[in-house]
């Protein structure tokens, strides 16, 4: 069946139609990750969003359930190039088709994906609609995309109940904004045991716990919609206890010292961002997807000293805080999909809540 | 870290002769590399023995030693010119071995001289076995099980407590040389006592087979700060157990979940950090299908074939950014060209898939096995890019240029289910082939999978060709089907033959429907920052890319545009004038082969640059990853296409060249010259008329006799019975060819009507377009010129002499430059000749014309009014640059403007020798004995004062090393005994023992050489065969009976001595120019720096 993306600026691609057969309005952005498609799919980052994948062969190696990075696809759309017929691979439980179809997700195959990205990179993230109706009416369908936001997405990605993942070393409370499963993964492969708060739980609740440390997730959307969040950040930040932070946790920690926010022009979604550590000097590849980003020019030195930077358009990629013991990164060392080479990060985590 | 400062004079050191697992990449990665070092303002003086190269131009390096690459060598280079530091991970594993001798024998450190690139420490802990082992067992990273063994006995033992299958592989060889698995105990002595000596420190490593795991590799970078990155991963579809060269590979991988990915990313990065290496690396694994357990197979502490591919298929130039690492820098200092935004501590993404498949030359040597294994066997290999697989398949596979197109080029259709299935389980270049059939008979994927351990991925991407080629066999040619034909790459001749129309009727039809190519670019970064690169591949279905860059960078240079497409004449400069250039479209030479060789690459890249700099903007059409001409920095814009006709049309199509130029390109090019005049693309140069009359029999003879030049008679027949009705008239023996191949494919030297008929009975196996020609053996000198001609005036740099007697092919004789033995009077006539010959030719650009001469007459051979296989050569020894020139002609210049007198130029006082050099060892079963039919995969120079002395650099260059244990075998024809006995008098006065089997013994004998006999093969022992498996042995000479070979015991002979590392010859005037030089050696060499002789000559 045919199917067309609708973007706002008037643009369409002819495509056919895969997974769901709804129709679907969402932002469109892109993710240059060469494997990884169904981590990407059920990372809650993408909530709000349909994303085209720019490496043309997706679906070569199936669907495996274990790889799923939450427990159901969070993006809203699937764009892609070509969808394999066959899927091949020890650990293959099922093809990506069936997985779209079972989850309600609609998406479109035979896109010209890269003139797509071309587009979005050109002319900014733009919004667009997924629809298999041929007989589609652009005067009333762009001013719906036109009029679309991501709105506050943090709270449909959150859990609604603490969970526990046990652990015999360091106690980790992880405040899911929309938590790749990794997170909390990674930590406990290093002994840790991490509960998991739902986004809006109170700062008072969770020192209760009296953790170790306190872990903020990544997550969709606009961090500025997070008010609330952001208050509750600020009183973390005035405890002693050692913060890390990923992603949105990132951003929510800037903002809730004084510093601001944007959007870039059309975002970092891949596996492959250098970031430099401007301790060591080192240079790392990083899995990144980010919409927002901390303005380097709003920071306040004597709260927050620029840690990690951006190779390629000198963005900042993380932050030290100056006499706490926290430090925030924009990229996703949890990785998945994508290199783990940052993933000390959690070890020097661990040290800072004084393990070994 | 900013550059090292200390750094002022840099040695690189090149990879020496194309041989077989070492071949044009090394050229690329040294010319880029130099180039980088150039750019920093670092002094490069060069050494490599292989004057084929671009990286020996004297514009490429300030010091240019075209010199054998022994330590000897390279210690007197580095006292006379006093490099501070040696770079010498850019020269394949020759040049690393090298660069560790120099540093083991403690010469570095006492000269304040040091190893950059990659220390010796790193070095040794990559590539001696057991350190490699010992590290690898250190950071948790697995290999198979194995041990390292010196002796068979040990090897015996250790494999009987792993089981069989083993694979062997021996320690610091090229290309797996004399490496494989042994199912059993006799398998296992044979290749293990081979392997032992072929190695350099006498060691093999015996390992657990782990053949039929998936083969993936990573090529990886690392700065002196520690910061890492994975330029790209591949993926091998042939599994474990054939070379990597060997296999078809596609980037990145595609089986492989992110999981995987990153497990065997992380391992990469985790080797390269422990190994310390400073520049790129190459990492192999074994990864089980069906858990995540895998191996180490090996790393490669250097830029590699690999790397060579690696870069072409992302954009990534490897070799550059190694040689800056070298120098200091950090991955985020160096700016990636492509992007000019990002550094190059990024990781390319990419959105297309990339297919390589290598180029296997059974067509060459047609008694070998073609069975792949892990001694790799390929000469070269071309590379496609397409946004699908099969495509990408498919484009490759009509790259090779070995007469197929698509995946029914071998047919198998008479082969039962039973038959294709035991046919799958031979891992040779065909079973591709095999496997689509097998398809088509409807036998299942798992099958197939279990026979080859190919992945079903893979089986599943040929099943959709095979599906195609069934569509377009039943059902109407709808707009659909062919657009989906054309998106999996169907070319038109393909699905005109398919669905019965013609190839026009198609081509109509696509246009009718609008289904054209569309171009995109390599841009390292799928689109995510704009690029600049001018680097591209076609897909269908698609925007095209390439009219939209143009338009880009005239208005990036402040240019207007009215709308135009890339290349109409209303795309304005900002000072008003048209902005569009003249463009040149010159087309590359294609996959690497025996007799077309990395030569015509340098001829093409010359080409390019002095177009360039003439003003044209230039376009490289090639598929040849591994060559410097699809650097995309060489021309202005590079296309990385198959080379046949509706490929280059589609490019035309977007560019409208003003002119084309094929004689730089070999027969690859020459070959697309009709069709690009239908496209009507004028070919620049010599017209196409003029070069058929060269081929044509019928119009040469005709220009022959209005130019009084003799040559012998012969010929033209298309059967058996005209061929030996020619041969009686003209008399035995006579020499049998196609006409229009190259490296003398199919020819032959018949002695009788029986082997008339076999030799046609061969040629005819492939259909004939053009006659086959019989001419008249002449035995004589064989002389051999490359010249420019302006359409009047010709200008000869120098005549070079074969040293082997006509019968031996040009490219496999030793050439000397200036001709040593010839009168005055043959120089004179050739000079003369070649002035005819050129003008009636009406010869615009090069020309190569072979002669005779027997005594002082002198007849043409052959006229090739092109680029030759000697012209880098002779550019080189003359330092007469005359691609340039022929360049500066085609563009309408006259050779007296261009500061040059016509007529044969005077000879230089120096002798150049060009040794060619085979690789017959890695081709087990290939027929070694020299003939019309080139053999050989590379050429080394040797450069001196006096002949003798440039004849024993050029063995030495070679690889021939004598004396050893001054004992050798002779066995020769009954004809060739007087020869022989002369030979044998000149090593025996060299103190050599001789060893001859019965009849040449008794010649010897009579003649007074105290010759031993040996017996014959099927003799008694101990035989000629006991005496070549003591490894006592130098040399055997031996000339193989009339005609065709037969005899096994001469084939086998020759065969052992290959394979047991023995030097062969077999042709005596190769014998003698050995007795020469070894006459000659023992003596204190000099070397030569190229770029400063000719500058004291100009």
């Amino acid at each position: 069946m045919k199917a067309f993306l609708i973007l706002e600026d008037g643009h369409i691609f002819t495509g056919t139609a895969i997974g769901a057969e709804r129709e679907v309005i969402s932002e469109i952005v892109f993710n240059t990750s060469m494997t990884g498609y169904l981590e990407v799919l059920t990372d809650p980052s993408y909530a709000g969003q349909s994303v085209t994948m720019t490496y043309p062969l997706i679906g070569n190696y199936g669907v495996n359930f274990s790889d799923m990075e939450s427990k159901r696809p969070w993006a809203m759309g699937f764009i892609v190039r070509e969808l394999s017929r066959t899927a091949s691979n020890f650990r293959c439980e099922g093809n990506i088709q069936d997985f779209l179809k079972r989850h309600d997700i609609p998406g479109i195959a035979g896109v010209d994906t890269r003139a797509l990205t071309k587009l979005l990179r050109e002319r900014g993230t733009m919004n667009g609609m997924i629809t298999a109706n041929e007989d589609y009416d652009l005067e009333e369908i762009l001013p719906k995309l036109n009029a679309y936001r991501v709105g506050n997405v943090v709270d449909l990605t959150t859990c609604t109940e603490p969970s526990v993942l046990k652990g015999k070393g360091k106690r980790v409370a992880l405040l899911d904004l929309g938590a790749k499963m990794n997170i909390a993964k990674s930590l406990n492969a290093r002994g840790c045991e991490v509960t998991v708060f739902p986004a809006h739980t109170p700062a008072e609740e969770l020192m209760a716990a009296k953790p170790d440390g306190i872990m903020l997730s990544n997550g969709p959307g606009d961090p500025k919609e997070c008010g609330d969040i952001i208050k509750e950040v600020r009183k973390l930040y005035d405890s002693d206890v050692p913060i890390f932070a990923i992603c949105l946790g990132h951003q929510l920690m800037a903002l809730a010292t004084g510093a601001d926010t944007h959007k870039l022009k059309y975002g970092h979604r891949g596996g492959n961002h250098p970031v430099k550590d401007l301790e060591t000097g080192r240079v790392y590849i990083t899995s990144q997807n980010h919409g927002y980003v901390v303005d380097m020019g709003s920071l306040d030195e004597t709260v927050a000293a620029p840690a990690f930077v951006n190779v390629n358009d000198g963005t900042n990629e993380g932050l030290s805080y100056v006499g706490k013991n926290i430090f925030t990164v924009q990229f996703h060392p949890e990785a998945s999909p994508g290199p783990q080479d940052c993933a000390y990060l959690f070890d020097r985590f661990i040290t800072m809540m004084g393990g070994e | 870290m900013p550059k090292n400062k200390e750094i002022k004079k840099v040695l690189v050191i090149g990879s020496g002769p194309i041989v077989i697992g070492q071949a044009a990449e090394f050229d690329y990665a040294g010319t880029q590399a130099c180039r980088s070092l150039k750019e920093e303002g670092v002094e490069v003086c060069l050494v490599n023995s292989n004057p084929a190269t671009i990286m020996t131009d004297k514009d490429i390096a300030d010091q240019v030693y075209i010199e054998p690459l022994t330590a000897k060598t390279l210690e007197q280079i580095i006292l006379k010119e006093k490099p501070d530091s040696v770079l010498p991970t850019l020269g394949g594993q020759a040049g690393l071995n090298l660069g560790m001798e120099l540093a083991e024998s403690g010469f570095l450190d006492a000269h304040g001289v040091r190893l950059i690139g990659t220390t010796p420490r790193t070095i040794k802990k990559a590539e001696d076995r057991q350190e490699f082992k010992d590290t690898m067992a250190k950071i948790g990273e697995p290999v198979a099980a194995s041990l390292v063994v010196e002796s068979v006995e040990d090897g015996i033992k250790f494999t009987n407590t792993i089981g069989y299958p083993v694979v062997l592989r021996p320690a610091y060889t090229l290309g797996g040389s004399g490496g494989g698995i042994a199912h059993d105990e006799t398998e296992l002595i044979s290749i293990l006592s081979n392997g032992l000596r072929l190695s350099r420190v006498g060691q093999v490593l015996v390992e657990r087979c782990i053949a039929g795991w998936k083969e993936i590799e990573y090529e990886v970078m690392r700065d002196a700060a520690g910061g890492c990155i994975t330029v790209c991963n591949m993926e091998n579809i042939d599994p474990v157990g054939v070379h990597t060269g060997d296999s078809i590979v596609v980037a990145p991988s595609q089986t492989l979940g992110d999981k995987e990915y990153q497990m065997l990313r992380s391992s990469a990065l985790n080797i390269i950090t422990e190994l310390g290496i400073t520049g790129g690396c190459n990492v192999q694994y074994a990864l089980k299908p069906d858990s995540f357990e895998y191996c180490v197979i090996e790393v490669n502490p250097r830029v590699s074939r690999s790397s060579a591919l690696a870069s072409k298929a992302t954009g990534y130039p490897i070799a550059k950014v190694a040689a800056k690492i070298a120098l200091g820098y950090t991955l985020d200092e160096i700016k990636n060209a492509i992007t000019g935004k990002t550094y190059a501590s990024f990781e390319p993404m990419l959105d297309y898939c990339v297919v390589k498949i290598p180029r296997l030359p059974f067509d060459k040597f047609i008694t070998a096995k073609h069975t792949l294994t892990t001694q790799m066997k390929a000469t070269g290999e071309v590379m496609s890019i397409c946004n699908n697989f099969e495509g990408a398949l498919m484009k490759a596979i009509r790259s090779l240029e070995q007469h197929v197109d698509c995946l029914r080029s071998y047919d198998f259709s008479d082969l039962s289910e039973q038959e294709l299935i035991e046919r799958m389980h031979i891992v040779d270049d065909r079973r591709i082939y095999v496997i689509a059939e097998a398809i088509r008979k409807g036998i299942n994927y798992r099958t197939i999978h279990d026979a080859t351990q190919i992945d079903e991925w893979f089986i599943d991407k040929i099943a959709i060709l095979t599906e195609m080629e069934e569509r377009l066999e039943t059902e109407e040619l709808t707009e659909e089907l062919l657009k989906e034909a054309k998106r999996v790459e169907f070319p038109d001749c393909v699905i005109a033959r398919l669905s019965g129309r013609s190839e026009e009727e198609v081509r109509g039809l696509r246009e009718h429907f609008g289904i054209r190519a569309a171009f995109q670019m390599v841009d390292t970064c799928a689109a995510e920052f704009a690029a600049q690169t001018p680097y591209f591949y076609s897909v269908f279905g698609s925007a095209d890319e390439a009219a939209e860059f143009d338009v880009c960078r005239y208005m990036a240079d402040g240019g207007e545009c009215s709308g135009g497409q890339a290349g109409c004449p209303d795309v304005v400069g900002h000072d008003g004038s048209p902005a569009r250039r003249k463009k040149v479209l010159v087309l590359g030479s294609g996959p690497i082969r025996i007799g077309q060789g990395i030569e015509f690459d340098y001829c093409s890249v010359h080409a390019t640059w002095a177009f360039a700099r003439a003003g044209y903007e230039t376009i490289i059409v090639n598929n040849n990853p591994e060559t410097v001409s699809t650097d995309f920095d060489i021309a202005d814009k590079l296309y990385f296409e198959p080379l046949t006709p509706e490929d280059v049309e589609n490019i035309v199509k977007i560019e409208k060249p003003d002119g084309a130029v094929v004689q730089f390109g070999g027969q690859t090019a020459i070959k697309l010259t009709e069709s690009l005049q239908k496209m009507g693309v004028p070919i620049f140069g010599t017209a196409p008329e003029d070069v058929d009359a060269a081929e044509d029999r019928e119009l040469f003879d005709q220009i022959l006799q209005e130019t009084e030049i003799p040559r012998a008679a012969g010929g033209t027949v298309f059967t058996a019975r005209e061929a030996k009705e020619v041969a009686k008239k003209l008399g035995y023996p006579v020499l049998v060819r196609p006409s229009y191949v190259l490296g003398g494919q199919g020819m032959q030297i018949a002695y009788s009507d029986e082997e008339i008929e076999e030799f046609m009975e061969i040629i005819n196996r492939i259909e004939q377009d053009h006659p086959i020609l019989v001419d008249k053996y002449l035995m004589g000198k064989e002389l051999e010129v490359d010249a420019v001609c302006d359409g009047t005036d010709i200008l000869i740099p120098g005549i070079m002499e074969h040293i082997e007697r006509t019968g031996v092919h040009s490219g496999d004789s030793i050439s000397v430059y200036p001709a040593p033995t010839v009168s005055e009077s043959v120089r004179e006539t050739i000079a003369e000749y070649s002035r005819r010959l050129a003008k009636a030719l009406h010869v615009k650009g090069l020309i190569n014309i072979q002669f005779i001469a027997v005594g002082d007459a002198v007849y043409v051979i052959e006229v090739n009014p092109r680029s030759s296989r000697t012209v880098p050569y002779i550019s080189k020894v003359t330092g007469i640059p005359i691609v340039d020139l022929a360049t500066e002609v085609i563009l309408g210049k006259k050779i007296r403007d261009l500061g040059y007198t016509p007529g044969l130029q005077p000879a230089a006082d120096y002798f150049a020798v060009k040794m060619p050099v085979f690789s017959f060892e890695k081709i087990r079963g290939a027929e070694i004995s020299l003939g019309p039919e080139m053999k050989s995969t590379g050429e080394c120079l040797g450069i001196a004062k006096s002949f003798d002395e440039a004849l024993y650099k050029a063995f030495l260059g070679a690889g021939v090393v004598l004396p050893k244990h001054k004992q050798m075998i002779i066995t020769v024809k009954k004809a060739d005994q007087p020869e022989a006995a002369q030979v044998a008098k000149r090593f025996e006065a060299l103190g050599y023992t001789i060893y001859a089997t019965r009849h040449t013994a008794e010649y010897l004998r009579a003649q007074g050489i105290k010759a031993r006999r040996v017996n014959k093969l099927h003799q008694e022992s101990p035989t000629v065969m006991d005496l070549l498996l003591g490894h006592k042995i130098d040399l055997v000479i031996n000339t193989p009976t009339q005609g065709r070979d037969k005899s096994r015991d001469g084939f086998l002979i020759r065969r052992t001595a290959i394979e047991t590392g023995v030097n062969v010859i077999t042709a005596l005037d190769t014998a003698n120019a050995l007795a020469g030089s070894l006459e000659a050696g023992g003596r204190e060499l000099t070397v030569v720096d190229i770029a400063a002789v000719q500058q004291m000559e100009r």
